[in-house]
């Protein structure tokens, strides 16, 4: 069977079609606050589950909690802080015990009761969170040009952001009802920011040789420039999928949600998550949501340790290479030969071939992937972009 | 409520093969971090046959994404 919610209820604060009529009047009486593309994603993902068993963005306790023992202060594992932050001046004359509204392009998105209104320290947030207070760090230096106060409270949303991918967009009610009626009992997700090369491809296979289903969940929305642009990551994905794997044994969705550049902690943030959507299994990667050489190789699977209630069991699959003596995709485990005959895949090199307009070799990506992102424009987010 | 868990706890007993049993249940098949996880949902699974609103979805919302997974090409 899927796995249970995490804290054991799925979480659902949107609103029925009756209440929203009158709410949505309602908000615009309310003391308004507008919010950007990653708060809108994330209270979109508060009320549909997602981040059960939040029903708001936290309230000190749990921030603080969360901060210092990677838990929320009912004792679940919790890794990061989902927050909102906004200026003095956007809150003013607005107290504790007062609803707001939460405005998304110029539109109510969801109307929230403040519990609390709070300071916060981003250096510790980063040294915490990150493990680094270093500005050349993409998640630090997000979090530097946050504002100045956070806000804490329960949400009710109104209407769900505009979504362009939203024919492959799914909520856990959706896929847990899902992976269900296909008869799944062991699911494995994946996490991805990228377009899947061959190392991606063997260890999805590995994992759905002893599961009975692989939930492929690339992220969508704020990346850092360099990284591949949603649409290509998409593509690459269902050309992929067409012609490599089963069809009854996937499922393709996209979540809306920033990546944080976080490591360890958003590996088990990225596992939680998939929890929710009713995975049992989270295939964890070297260096999951590592960038640059703030973490260490396998930092992302030690962490894991510390979380033996997590609820859904992770996936340390070595990582994948070419071995010509072997002739296939293996890994350390399986392969006895020496680096010698081993080609390694990396993102950076398969990225340097693809801006250059190279074909890279099929033992690297598949040829229909490829195709897909060399046909594509600009496949990478451009520095004034992001 | 934002964060705490409200339902105060009892402690009920079980027999210790039966436990063992589930404890090696969970460990293979995942999805539940407990034996009191794995228990707390058989029960709620039984008593909310009734109150279909604890499990979440009734048959007509669990229809509706039904249907939006036909249409999508899901199912
Ligand atoms: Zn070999």
């Amino acid at each position: 069977m899927v796995s249970r919610p995490h804290g054991g209820r799925l979480v659902d604060r949107t609103v029925s079609p009756k209440r929203r009529e009158r709410l949505l009047e309602e908000a615009r009486e309310l003391p308004r606050i507008d919010v950007n593309e990653s708060i809108a994603a994330d209270a979109a993902n508060i009320a549909h589950g997602v981040y059960s068993p939040l029903e708001g963005f936290m309230v000190q306790e749990d921030y603080i909690n969360v901060l210092d023992q990677m838990r929320l202060s009912s004792d679940l594992p919790w890794t990061i802080p989902i927050i909102l932050d906004v200026d003095p001046e956007d809150i003013v004359g607005v107290k504790d015990g007062d609803d707001i509204a939460l405005y998304y392009r110029d539109e109510p998105l969801a109307i929230m009761r403040i519990e609390e209104i709070y300071g916060w320290d981003k250096k510790e947030y980063a040294m915490k969170v990150f493990k680094t207070a270093d500005p050349n760090h993409p998640g630090v230096a997000k979090t530097y040009k946050r504002k100045e106060l956070l806000i804490g409270g329960s949400i009710d949303l109104l209407r769900d952001p505009p979504e362009p991918f939203e024919n492959i967009r799914l909520w856990p009610k959706e896929t847990r009802v899902l992976f269900g009626t296909r008869g799944w009992k062991r699911i494995a997700a994946f996490q991805t920011r990228n377009v899947p090369h061959m190392g991606h491809e063997y260890v999805q296979k590995a994992a759905l040789t002893f599961t009975d289903g692989l939930f492929i969940n690339p992220l969508v929305g704020w990346k850092k420039p360099g990284d591949y642009r949603d649409e290509v990551i998409v593509k690459a994905y269902k050309a992929l999928i067409e012609h490599y794997y089963p069809k009854e044994v996937v499922v393709l969705s996209v979540l809306r949600m920033e990546m944080r550049y976080a490591g360890p902690r958003e590996a088990v943030h990225h596992a939680i998550v998939r929890k929710n959507f009713g995975a049992t299994h989270f295939i964890v990667g070297r260096d999951h949501a590592g960038v640059g050489n703030y973490y260490g190789p396998y930092e992302a699977w030690e962490i894991f340790r510390e979380f033996p209630d997590l609820g859904i069991t992770p996936l340390f699959v070595r990582e994948a290479f070419y071995c010509k003596k072997c002739g296939q995709m293996v890994n350390e485990k399986i392969c006895p030969h020496p680096e010698e005959f081993r080609i390694r895949i990396s993102g950076t090199k398969l990225r340097k071939m693809i801006m250059s307009g190279q074909k890279p070799p099929e033992y690297m990506m598949r040829l229909e992937v490829a195709r897909v992102i060399l046909e594509h424009p600009k496949p990478f987010i451009e520095e004034d972009e992001a | 409520m934002v964060h705490k868990d409200m339902t105060e706890k009892v402690s009920i007993e079980i027999k210790r093969d039966l436990y063992d049993k589930a404890k090696k249940f969970i460990e293979e098949q995942g999805g539940f971090s407990s034996v009191e996880e794995l228990v707390e949902f058989l029960l709620e699974e039984v008593l909310s046959s009734e109150e279909s609103e604890e499990r979440g979805l009734s048959k007509e919302d669990e229809e509706k994404v039904k249907e939006r997974l036909r249409a999508l090409g899901y199912i």
